[in-house]
């Protein structure tokens, strides 16, 4: 196990080192920030200071040793635009993507199981057929339309659930989250509601098929011929066994939604991450582009960890050694 | 009494190609602690036979008539929760591939204690203690640290052993064996065929061993049905039918078992393939692949008693064999 890991975590640092490269030469060739950050008015010697202050007048191979060396003392540089540390305007805007991330992983996970359970118990009842119908509607529509809707009803229309913003916080471990007042309960549930949607329809559609095919087995006849309960025979011999694609595309998904909810916090202006980034990338803020693409890249790396060792939990067969 | 009589057990699965008859008008008897061998190619109904006395027939099929009496109950119609009690309690059965029988993320104690508990009220520690003692007794080497095992952690002839154990539990009246040494090596299949032998006979239950090995059947079996094509052709005890065989399907298959005594010469094979249960020909449904088959052979004959306790199924039996 402990070798393992230390392997993991070793193959995780070439993984980080190639993405840096990508991400860099990526981003160098986007385009001059200084066209943009500089205002057309300034004159040649103004321009110079302001590409030397940036470090920008170094050759590629120059800028990129300077980000490493200074990456490894975590600084990922600052803001061209807030003049601040990248990394600390990312860490501020963290809290509200990841509780919006997992309210919506929370939820994808509270609806799609029990629906994909019935779905694939009863594969030709009418609620079953209805439930499979409303997953493709969920994995169709685009998540813009239907945030905007949702706003449309709930919001204006029966002006049931306020549509901006996180509304009142409140403070845990020196961070302010919403989910901890009622109000931002509120404000946090339309947006939450828009990213589960495309995820409770895959949960559903996973967990039938995993049922569907796990009820075939020899092993869930056995434990019928055993004598025992439905329930039992659903619930511990069928549900344990198709967790683990579950597991998988779940863990995979919430590192998706943390990196990429740009839409649904566009829509909903929740000041998260996502918002952060598209800003960024408008005005070419590079450090914060490359230091937010590392961290969703180690994120992602802590991600796959976690949900391997999740694997060995659900499934006796699977080893953490050796080969991985 | 009889521990069990099966009457005019016809099991049909409604497909919508339309309808399978995978068992039809079948009728046997086992009495108590003895060893009935169902015998007959794949597809000929012989594991339906075994599904439908445990009450394990799945949608599309169902049973559309015919009794089975076990101990003078009909189970046919019976509930489902009173069937559920009987199962693994009174009723058992073994599976045919050891592989597939128990459940990979479930740790045998686990397996083994749900199933003491679903029929009787003990706690974990006893139910426990009976599953310890019954590992024992099926020849597996310290069960008490194989209990915390999991099923991939056993060889194929240990796993079959730990589900024989768990059939045995509440030592039933009845253990429906599915093929269960067919996925063997051939020494192991020769110990657990002793194993079980020895079993039934200090315990008293009665055996109904399916099998398509005859082989197998000779050696184990007091009574012997041979079944073709969802039908039973012929009927009696071991010994007899096997010496002197009347259906020319019965003739076939025992002559195409190699022995010592056919050295040199070529096997005999029965020509053809079993019929699709789906566009039986009107009339017997071996005729096709049969050398005494003539237009008499146009009407189903009916299972006649051709010697005291000797049954079988056709026109043209191979009464010449039998002693004068």
């Amino acid at each position: 196990m402990l070798i393992y890991l230390l392997r993991r975590i070793m193959q995780s640092g070439f993984v980080l080192v190639a993405m840096s490269l990508l991400v860099f030469l990526g981003v160098y060739a986007v385009g001059d920030p200084i066209e943009i950050l500089i205002s057309p008015d300034a004159d040649q010697i103004e321009k110079e200071r302001a590409i030397q202050a940036l470090g920008l007048d170094l050759p590629l191979w120059q800028q990129y040793l300077v980000f490493v060396g200074k990456a490894l003392q975590g600084d990922l540089g600052r803001s061209f635009v807030f003049n601040e540390p990248a990394i600390q305007l990312i860490l501020q805007r963290m809290p509200a993507t990841l509780e919006l991330a997992f309210g919506s992983m929370f939820l994808s996970i509270l609806i799609g199981l029990p629906l994909g359970l019935y779905a694939g118990l009863r594969p030709n009842g009418a609620i079953s057929k209805g439930i499979m119908a409303g997953s493709i509607l969920g994995f169709s529509l685009p998540t813009f339309w239907v945030g905007l809707m949702l706003i449309m009803v709930f919001a204006v229309q029966l002006g049931w659930l306020p549509s901006t913003g996180r509304g009142d916080t409140a403070m845990l471990f020196g961070i302010s989250w919403s989910f901890l007042t009622g109000d931002g309960l509120s404000h946090i549930l339309l947006p939450a509601i828009n990213l589960a949607l495309f995820k409770i329809s895959l949960v559903i559609r996973l967990t039938r098929a995993g049922v569907r095919e796990t009820m075939l087995m020899d092993y869930v006849k056995f434990a019928r011929a055993k004598g025992l309960s439905p329930f039992r025979v659903t619930f511990v011999h069928v549900f344990k066994n198709i967790l683990i694609p579950v597991v998988t595309v779940v863990g995979l998904e919430l590192g998706g939604t943390i990196a990429f909810s740009v839409v649904t916090e566009s829509v909903f202006a929740w000041p998260g991450m996502g918002k952060l980034i598209i800003d960024s990338i408008n005005v070419l803020d590079r450090p914060v582009i490359v230091a937010y693409l590392m961290m969703i890249v180690l994120m992602f790396i802590v991600i796959n960890l976690l949900v391997d060792i999740v694997y060995t939990v659900l499934d006796p067969r699977v080893r953490l050694e050796a080969k991985a | 009494m009889n521990t069990l009589e099966v009457k005019g057990l016809s099991t049909h699965f409604f497909t919508r190609a339309g309808v399978v008859r995978a068992v039809e008008d079948v009728s046997f008897t086992v009495g108590r602690g003895k060893v009935m061998g169902l015998v007959g190619e794949s597809g000929s109904g012989k594991t339906v036979t075994g599904f439908s006395v445990i009450g394990l027939v799945d949608a599309p099929g169902r049973i559309v008539s015919g009794e089975i009496l076990f101990k003078g109950r009909n189970l046919v119609g019976m509930g489902e929760e009173e069937l559920r009690d009987l199962r693994g309690n009174r009723i058992a059965m073994i599976f045919q591939d050891p592989m597939m029988t128990l459940n990979p993320v479930l740790r045998v104690d686990t397996q083994m204690i749900e199933t003491v508990q679903a029929h009787q009220k003990v706690d974990r520690e006893t139910a426990r203690q009976r599953a310890r003692d019954t590992l024992g007794m099926v020849g597996i080497p310290s069960p008490d640290e194989r209990l915390k095992s999991y099923p991939h952690q056993f060889s194929g002839g240990m796993r079959q052993r730990v589900a024989i154990a768990i059939a045995l539990l509440h030592q039933p009246d009845l253990i429906i064996a599915d093929e269960p040494t067919t996925a063997l090596d051939v020494t192991i299949q020769g110990q657990i065929l002793a194993e079980v032998q020895k079993l039934a006979a200090n315990t008293g239950t009665s055996l109904i061993w399916i099998t398509h090995d005859l082989s197998v059947v000779a050696g184990l079996a007091d009574d012997i049905a041979v079944m073709y094509a969802g039908r039973i052709v012929e009927q009696g005890s071991v010994d007899q039918v096997l010496d002197v065989p009347f259906h020319p399907y019965t003739h076939g298959l025992i002559g195409s078992v190699p022995s010592r005594n056919k050295r040199g010469v070529a096997l005999r094979q029965i020509p053809g393939t079993t019929p699709s249960l789906m566009s039986l020909p009107p009339g017997c449904a071996f005729k096709t692949r049969c050398e005494r088959a003539d237009g008499a052979c146009e009407t189903m004959p009916a299972l006649a008693e051709l010697a005291p306790g000797r049954f079988a199924r056709c026109v043209h039996p191979h009464l010449e064999t039998l002693p004068a």
